[in-house]
């Protein structure tokens, strides 16, 4: 293959495209070649490289240098500044945007990239970058070198875990599965990515698919099975798509199909799509679903490593899990093991969201605290506030308050404070934030997507999701609290898989930490935070309002009255609580009670 | 009587390229609905039956395969599929007072449609595209950081 000095990504989404990208593509094109630059410097078509609000733009790498409005007519001097005289032409660049991915930025200095180290660094379309980035060498070096049991022992020895959120051991899950006597088996990668808020996966499958095919083939041969599935979400079809090439591509050049790289080992993998599920990113629901099923659970054992797909032995492992895998077998299980702490080895990828100042995806040692995630890594709180909670390990995680903010990210720690890693949504929420209408909205969402296998789970959620939604409408009961805690208990005992057990972690975990708030929407009808709308009313201060009217003209029910230049008045049985009278106000006179 | 005619056709020839193209396979069942609900913009009970019978799996485990799934739908859709994502990112970003635009401006509420058949509304499970929320998709059609103001807007472009 080729190899390049400089990569030139320009943006090619239709907003750039309208304003004239490909005229400028087609410019550059010709100036490199005019200048003798061609063989140098390689021009690739990308998406999402800013907001295409000051396009045509480009990004150089390996320097990440970001021009913006560029016009054809601009090429031949960037071109000669750039490429021939290796200086950056300022005026092409967009002082506005410091960071040209919105998901993906710079690596601040506590970040380690492992995972995501070639997204947005490769062309996740071409295969060939990713062999110039070392890919594929691991499995080279499996398939000549090590036989499956040197596999599976240097997997152990790194420590890696499930990145999935259970954090099992993946070597040992590798060891079961491959003790099983019983053929064919099967490797099933799961990126059924589903947590709200968590999109470090699709990230991954969009920016480096072939680290994943890479990982699942070296597992296949760890296991020895010659048929793998990737299960991924249909809310992900670009993810689909990139797959699909990278998997011809790898057809292409013998790394896929039979006799791999002459060893004599075949291996193939299939896309299967999923359509709208939440339960079956859990394992044995996911296998059904491959099947053809509804995506039920099914009681475990027999664990999927005796009978999985197909009622036949099974290992599946996480997208992050599987892009671990060829760092590892490269860089060797002692480099692994030395980031992160006593029991959890290695890198972890989390999408931050919510009001952090920096959201996007982030990938750190595990081991360092929340207080270094939220503040170093993700600049602290939007507009300066305070810090309230942190929300990590998805719907069926917990909700930490500001007392955990020096607890150290690993998956025992997180379980001892009563959270767990989950597959790594970090959702931070500032002082602004109803706890108790957070529990709700989790419940909501839980009881939406149980799969109505078990009782507990399906009846559960709904009536501590009517308990909920009573608290927030100001008509809570004095046992309301202790109904929610005994529910909470019934339904994780009772339920058969990962998401009924985990369903009432978000109540269990406000209730332990803002119990207070709870206590306040029963006992004194009044949200602390101000955001539950039956129990909050708005007021105009006297002698703040001018009377201007804008208020009133600008109210959807009417429920603002006064004469011009007198303090308006609102009625507070009228209002609907909308907030828009305190969006249009001037002079910040009106407040919420 | 005609249109009726038209209408079996149109479910036929989804069907028959549906199967044509992931073979006659239990396991590719959930391929082939989407592929057919796709083309239809639902699962008409004609295509379930028509699927039974070429894939020789009873009606009951297709509907309920069918009707298990966000995406499939057992119910007659609108000409344009507004998925509204309502998770907690969407949600914390201003997704409430975006999803009261949205219904103000259609009269719908989830999970309906409308009286014309222009518009559906439903709500999505997260997109993963967090870091542009509050999220819509109409169609095939993207929206981020959609605002209560630019919904008429949005809107207008459908028709």
């Amino acid at each position: 293959m080729k190899y390049y000095r400089s990569h030139v990504l320009v943006c090619v989404d239709p907003e750039c495209l309208k304003k004239g990208a490909h005229e400028v593509m087609d410019a550059l094109q010709d100036e490199l070649v005019a200048q003798g630059l061609i063989d140098e410097v390689q021009v690739l078509e990308t998406s999402r490289i800013g907001d295409c609000a000051h396009g045509p733009e480009l990004m150089v790498y390996p320097e990440g240098i970001h021009y913006a409005n560029l016009t054809p007519n601009d090429i031949p001097y960037l071109v000669e500044e750039h490429f021939l005289k290796g200086r950056i032409a300022t005026k092409f660049i967009d002082e506005q945007k410091k960071s040209t991915d919105e998901e993906l930025s710079a690596p601040t200095a506590k970040e380690v990239r492992v995972v995501l180290r070639n997204c947005g660094v490769i062309d996740p379309d071409n295969i060939e970058d990713y062999i110039a980035e070392d890919g594929y060498q691991a499995l080279g070096k499996v398939l000549t070198e090590d036989t499956p049991e040197q596999v599976i022992d240097i997997v152990l020895r790194s420590g890696l875990r499930g990145r999935g959120g259970a954090g099992f051991p993946t070597g040992k899950k590798w060891q079961f599965c491959r003790a099983s006597a019983e053929t064919p088996k099967y490797i099933i990668c799961n990126a059924d990515e589903g947590d709200p808020g968590a999109f470090m996966n699709r990230r991954v499958l969009e920016g480096d698919p072939h680290s994943v095919l890479e990982g699942m083939i070296i597992g296949a041969y760890a296991i020895g099975c010659n048929q793998g599935y990737i299960y991924c979400r249909a809310e992900y079809p670009i993810a689909v798509r990139t797959l699909n090439i990278a998997i011809k591509q790898a057809r292409a050049m013998g790394l896929l199909g039979k006799n791999i790289l002459g060893s004599g080992f075949d291996f193939d993998i299939e896309v299967r799509m999923g359509a709208g599920a939440f339960v079956c990113g859990e394992e044995t629901a996911l296998m059904s679903s491959i099947e053809g099923r509804r995506g039920e659970p099914r009681p475990r054992p027999p664990f999927p490593a005796v009978k999985g797909l197909f009622m036949k032995p099974s290992n599946i492992n996480n997208v992050e899990t599987f892009s671990n895998i060829p760092q590892i077998i490269l860089r060797g299980p002692e480099w692994y093991a030395s980031m992160g702490t006593e029991k959890s080895k290695g890198t972890k990828t989390f999408a931050l969201a919510g009001d952090v100042k920096h959201t996007g995806l982030i990938e750190v040692p595990f081991g360092l605290t929340l207080r270094e995630i939220v503040y170093d890594v993700g600049g602290g709180i939007k507009d300066d506030k305070d810090f309230k909670a942190i929300q990590t390990g998805g719907p069926m995680g917990g909700c930490l308050p500001k007392e955990y903010l020096d607890l150290s990210m690993d998956y025992e720690e997180l379980a001892k404070a009563g959270s767990i890693m989950g597959s790594g949504g970090l959702v931070v929420m500032d002082e602004g934030t109803c706890m108790v209408d957070i529990a709700r909205f989790f419940m909501e969402f839980i009881q939406d997507e149980s799969c109505g296998k078990c009782t507990p789970c399906r009846v559960g959620t709904k009536r501590m999701l009517e308990i909920l939604e009573r608290i927030c409408d100001g008509k809570g009961q004095p046992d309301d609290i202790d109904t929610l805690e005994m529910l909470c208990d019934q339904i994780r005992q009772d339920s058969l898989c990962g998401l009924g057990q985990g369903a009432p972690n978000p109540v269990v975990s406000t209730l332990k930490h803002f119990r207070d708030e709870y206590e306040a929407h029963i006992v004194e009808k009044r949200c602390p935070a101000k955001v539950c709308k039956a129990l909050i009313r708005y007021e105009i201060i006297d002698g703040t309002c001018t009377g201007c009217t804008v208020c009133a003209r600008n109210c959807p029910v009417s429920a603002i009255s006064g004469e011009r230049r007198q303090t308006h008045v609102i009625a507070p049985d009228v209002c609907i609580r909308c907030g828009i009278c305190m969006q249009v106000c001037n002079f910040n006179a009106i407040v919420i009670q | 009587m005609t249109i009726e005619i038209k209408e079996n056709t149109a479910i036929q020839q989804a069907v028959d390229e549906a199967i044509k193209r992931y073979g006659i396979k239990q396991d590719e069942l959930i391929p082939i609905l989407n592929d057919v609900n796709r083309a239809i913009g639902f699962l008409p009970g004609e295509a379930l039956d028509e699927i039974s019978k070429q894939l020789k799996l009873p009606k009951s485990q297709l509907f309920s395969v069918a009707s298990f799934y966000r995406m499939l739908s057992t119910k007659p859709r609108g000409r344009h599929v507004i998925q509204f994502c309502e998770n907690a990112p969407c949600h914390v970003a201003g997704g409430r007072q975006v999803w009261q635009a949205l219904v103000d401006e259609i009269h719908l509420n989830a999970e309906e449609t409308s009286a014309d058949g222009k518009w559906s509304l439903v709500t999505t499970s997260c997109l993963g595209i967090c870091g542009v929320g509050p999220v819509m998709i109409i169609d095939d059609d993207i929206f981020g950081n959609v605002d209560p103001k630019t919904i008429p807007d949005i809107l207008s472009r459908y028709h």
